[in-house]
């Protein structure tokens, strides 16, 4: 029996090829397969081509391959395009109304037509194809259809019962073994990413659509009423991050989201968080730049924009979450960070982290929120008053014992402006003390993560979604992973522990100069050999693994 | 409560004959007033300011206060009435500030009725920069930046918040500080986005006192519920220099529409209510 199966379904914008990755997912979850699919997509809204790949597999996975079992081709250039994809035993299911090829073709586009269905309907029809090759009950597809197609169901259900039975011929020549794994709840890392901020407190999201951190916006808008939260769509990113942090400054979490662009405009305020000390959590999605770059394509290029973004030396923390799991967990640990230390924090993921859909395992139970600092109300109140920590506690409008000053300027305690230069020392030696702080306080947490061998001395060492791919190949060649979670304060006390007396170290990352490596050597630590991708395309497993061939 | 008890122990910095002590006796006066009418209370007033001359006003009131960016000051504001809608907001900011840098934000406030007051310092130049032309400043203003005189003719601000939506709209002088003070109570209390034009002469690089003090006049018998009224009269005067005429000063426009707190908001406030379980919507997610 195959421990795997990928699908790859094809088709031009406005055929639905997100939704049928979706319903394959949701297909192969319900048997019991630990599913990751990958969306690859133009920025056209119309026409061009689209397509998902779902990898189903028996132990968890966090990335997809290049190879594929089968190909569910909705028109010719599908078949065109990922034909040398296909492994030497593979089906291919396709539309003979609108393409020829060889495998199982069924005219989907007519018996949907006849039907008096829109064409979109034809990747319910290739659902029902693909679940009689793998030998999938009907009962599961009528499941999932009835979970997922919400308009018109009964019709596609019908639809796919018809193709289903039509596929007779190719039936079960994929034949899958059902597992006893109960389904998983299937998410994309920015659904982990809103969820994690309601469980760490999130009371108000605030955003500009950007891809690829839309779906953020999207999510929490559609679900704000049972999540106990409100959303914002502003102006701009500056009005964004601006409405955000007079939010906070009033007392209430919030969050915001943007891409490589957004985040541009949002410096002044990153810079302003710093100064003011307001808790600004904003999570950016990193997508190929410099300028609008490749809209919907992913890359790792922004982390020395994140690590320096805002004028002047403040605190900050950057958190890289990789999968799912850490989408979730680190979300939350993002939002208490803010509030603990009244810091910005950059949520730093990407394309592929971000939109890509993960069987999740998420355990809500373990989810601490911490309480920050707040004044006790004793004496007067001074905003930025001096302590030992350098975090000052904090007060809100509307407390009739505090007035409370927040100030872009250098201020006093009080929050009272000065150019005094004794006061401006001060100043910057409270906010170094905060990041001394801070890293003190990630010395007791999981700042960075070890995967495959831990005794082996060649080290891969990455970060982010990329780490999907590299923990594969890893275990593949028996070769240990470092995977910091946090970038800044960077964890240099565990890095230098994790990577002490190994032989070989490779960086492996999607941007050009190897971002991730240099900050390594800025710190003293030598990086062998780098594995730099740039093209817009995240590592596959098998392309990883043809790459680290070469260098072992 | 008096006016004195809301003085902070920092020093003045402004010109000795600013156009800003009016603003700043007239905003003070407006909440010792309300205070006392017990309308608002002192712990419920937040004060905000972008960057400029104008800007040191939020140092000399002693109320909570957000000293911004420049440009930037009806973002936070927004966001703090958002986060909790008892308070009353008032931002300040200067004509370079609200009708330059930050534009865009100042109309997106007036186009959603957001529940904010805010209060233009318009001595129509850049004077904390030492004196270059603003979008207010004549066509023709002789700044450092434009020595052979502004190329630009000025923006009317009133206009432009009453085709934005703004739900008051109003002129005053910093020469009338009564005057003003009456208006800054209304547009506090006013639900909505209150917008007021100061006009503030400069006595360092812009000094119109006088001018102002001969050509401005209180609007009387006016509609202030028409737009077109309110359009026809905030034409009367488009901010150029050597103007014949008369400036009218006092509330153009007020209506009463729903805020953008109350729409987004609804009628719940999320922030009392628990984080919620997700075990239902992730349940929505594996079937």
């Amino acid at each position: 029996m195959q421990k795997e199966y990928s699908v790859l379904v094809g088709g031009q914008a406005g055929d639905g090829i997100k939704q049928a990755g979706n319903t394959i997912a949701r297909l192969l979850n319900r048997v019991g397969y630990w599913v990751f699919v990958y969306e690859d997509y133009p920025s056209i809204i119309r026409g061009g081509h689209n397509f998902a790949i779902i990898r189903a597999h028996q132990q968890k996975i966090l990335a997809h391959t290049d190879k594929i079992d089968i190909l569910i081709a909705l028109n010719q250039d599908t078949i065109e395009k990922h034909s040398e994809r296909l492994k030497e035993k593979h089906l291919i299911i396709f539309d003979s109304s609108s393409t020829k090829a060889e495998g199982l073709g069924l005219p989907l586009g007519e018996i949907v037509k006849n039907k008096g269905l829109p064409q979109i309907v034809r990747n319910t029809a290739a659902l029902g194809a693909l679940a009689s090759v793998l030998g999938i009950e009907f009962s599961i597809v009528e499941d999932v259809i009835k979970s997922s197609i919400k308009k018109k169901t009964k019709e596609n259900i019908e639809v796919a019962k018809e193709v289903y039975d039509r596929a007779k011929k190719f039936e079960n020549s994929f034949k899958l073994s059902v597992l006893k794994n109960q389904p998983k709840p299937l998410l994309t890392g920015n659904e982990a990413i809103a969820l994690g901020a309601v469980k760490g407190g999130l009371k108000l999201y605030i955003a500009y659509p950007m891809t690829p951190a839309s779906s953020i916006l999207h999510y929490l808008a559609e679900h704000e009423d049972e999540l106990n939260i409100a959303t914002v769509h502003p102006e701009n990113e500056i009005g964004v991050i601006g409405m955000a942090q007079g939010a906070a400054y009033a007392g209430i979490k919030t969050m915001i989201g943007t891409s490589g662009g957004g985040f541009a405009l949002m410096t002044e305020h990153l810079s302003l968080a710093g100064q003011a000390e307001i808790p600004t959590v904003c999570v950016l999605s990193q997508r190929p730049a410099p300028a609008t770059g490749v809209p919907t394509y992913t890359a790792q290029g922004d982390l020395f924009f994140a690590l320096h973004a805002g004028h002047g030396d403040f605190a900050r923390v950057v958190v890289a979450p990789g999968d799912i799991e850490e989408a979730f967990y680190l979300t939350v640990e993002a939002l208490n960070l803010a509030w603990q230390f009244q810091v910005p924090v950059i949520l730093l993921c990407d394309k592929h982290l971000s939109e890509s859909t993960f069987s999740a395992e998420f355990d809500e139970s373990k989810i601490v929120v911490e309480s920050p600092k707040l004044w006790k109300g004793e004496g007067e109140y001074r905003k930025y008053v001096l302590t030992k920590d350098g975090v000052s506690p904090l007060a809100f409008p509307g407390d009739e014992k505090a007035t409370v000053k927040s100030n872009s300027y250098e201020c006093d305690e009080f929050g009272i402006t000065t150019e005094d230069p004794q006061l401006v020392t001060k100043g910057h030696e409270k906010r170094l003390k905060k990041m001394k702080t801070i890293e003190n306080e990630l010395k007791k947490k999981e700042t960075v993560k070890i995967y495959g061998n831990p005794k082996s001395d060649v080290v891969l060492i990455t970060w982010g979604s990329t780490k999907g791919a590299v923990e594969e190949v890893a275990q593949t060649y028996n070769l240990k992973v470092v995977q910091p979670l946090y970038l800044e304060p960077f964890p240099i006390w565990d890095l230098r522990k994790h990577l002490e007396g190994a032989k070989k170290i490779i960086g492996v990352e999607v941007n050009s100069t190897g971002q991730l490596c240099n900050l390594l050597e800025f710190k003293g630590l030598k990086v062998d050999e780098r594995i730099l991708k740039y093209d817009g395309r995240p590592f596959t497993v098998d392309e990883l693994e043809e790459k680290i061939k070469k260098i072992l | 409560m008096k006016i004195e008890d809301l003085k902070t122990y920092t020093e003045n910095t402004w010109c000795p004959g600013c156009g800003n002590f009016g603003i700043e006796f007239a905003a003070k006066q407006a909440f010792v007033e309300l205070i006392n009418e017990k309308k608002i209370k002192r712990e419920d007033i937040v004060i905000l300011s972008g960057i400029g001359c104008h800007a040191k006003i939020v140092d000399y009131i002693n109320v909570n206060s957000f000293y911004s960016l420049h440009g930037r000051v009806p973002a936070p504001a927004t966001g703090i009435k958002i986060a909790n809608p008892e308070l009353s907001i008032l931002g300040f900011a200067g004509d370079g500030d609200a009708y330059g840098e930050g534009l865009v934000h100042l109309i997106f406030a007036a186009k959603r009725n957001s529940d904010i007051t805010m209060v233009i310092h318009n001595n129509r130049n850049y004077a904390l920069t030492t004196g270059q032309f603003s979008p207010t400043s004549p066509k023709g203003f002789p700044g450092r930046s434009t020595p052979k005189g502004s190329p630009e003719p000025p923006l009317n601000p009133l206009e432009l918040m009453l085709v934005s939506g703004a739900t008051f709209v109003a002129r005053a002088f910093t020469g009338n500080p009564n005057h003003l003070k009456e208006i800054i109570k209304q547009a506090i209390l006013h639900k909505g986005f209150s917008f007021i034009d100061v006009l503030q002469p400069c006595v360092t690089y812009y000094n119109t006192f006088e001018f102002y003090r001969k050509t401005v006049y209180e609007l009387k018998d006016h509609d202030s519920s028409s737009r077109e009224a309110a359009m026809k009269k905030v034409k009367k005067w488009n901010y150029l220099d050597g103007e014949k005429g008369k400036i009218p000063i006092g509330i153009f426009y007020q209506v009463k529409k729903p805020t953008f707190e109350e729409i987004i908001l609804k009628e719940k406030k999320p922030y009392g209510l628990p984080i919620p379980s997700l075990k239902k919507l992730l349940k929505r997610h594996n079937s």
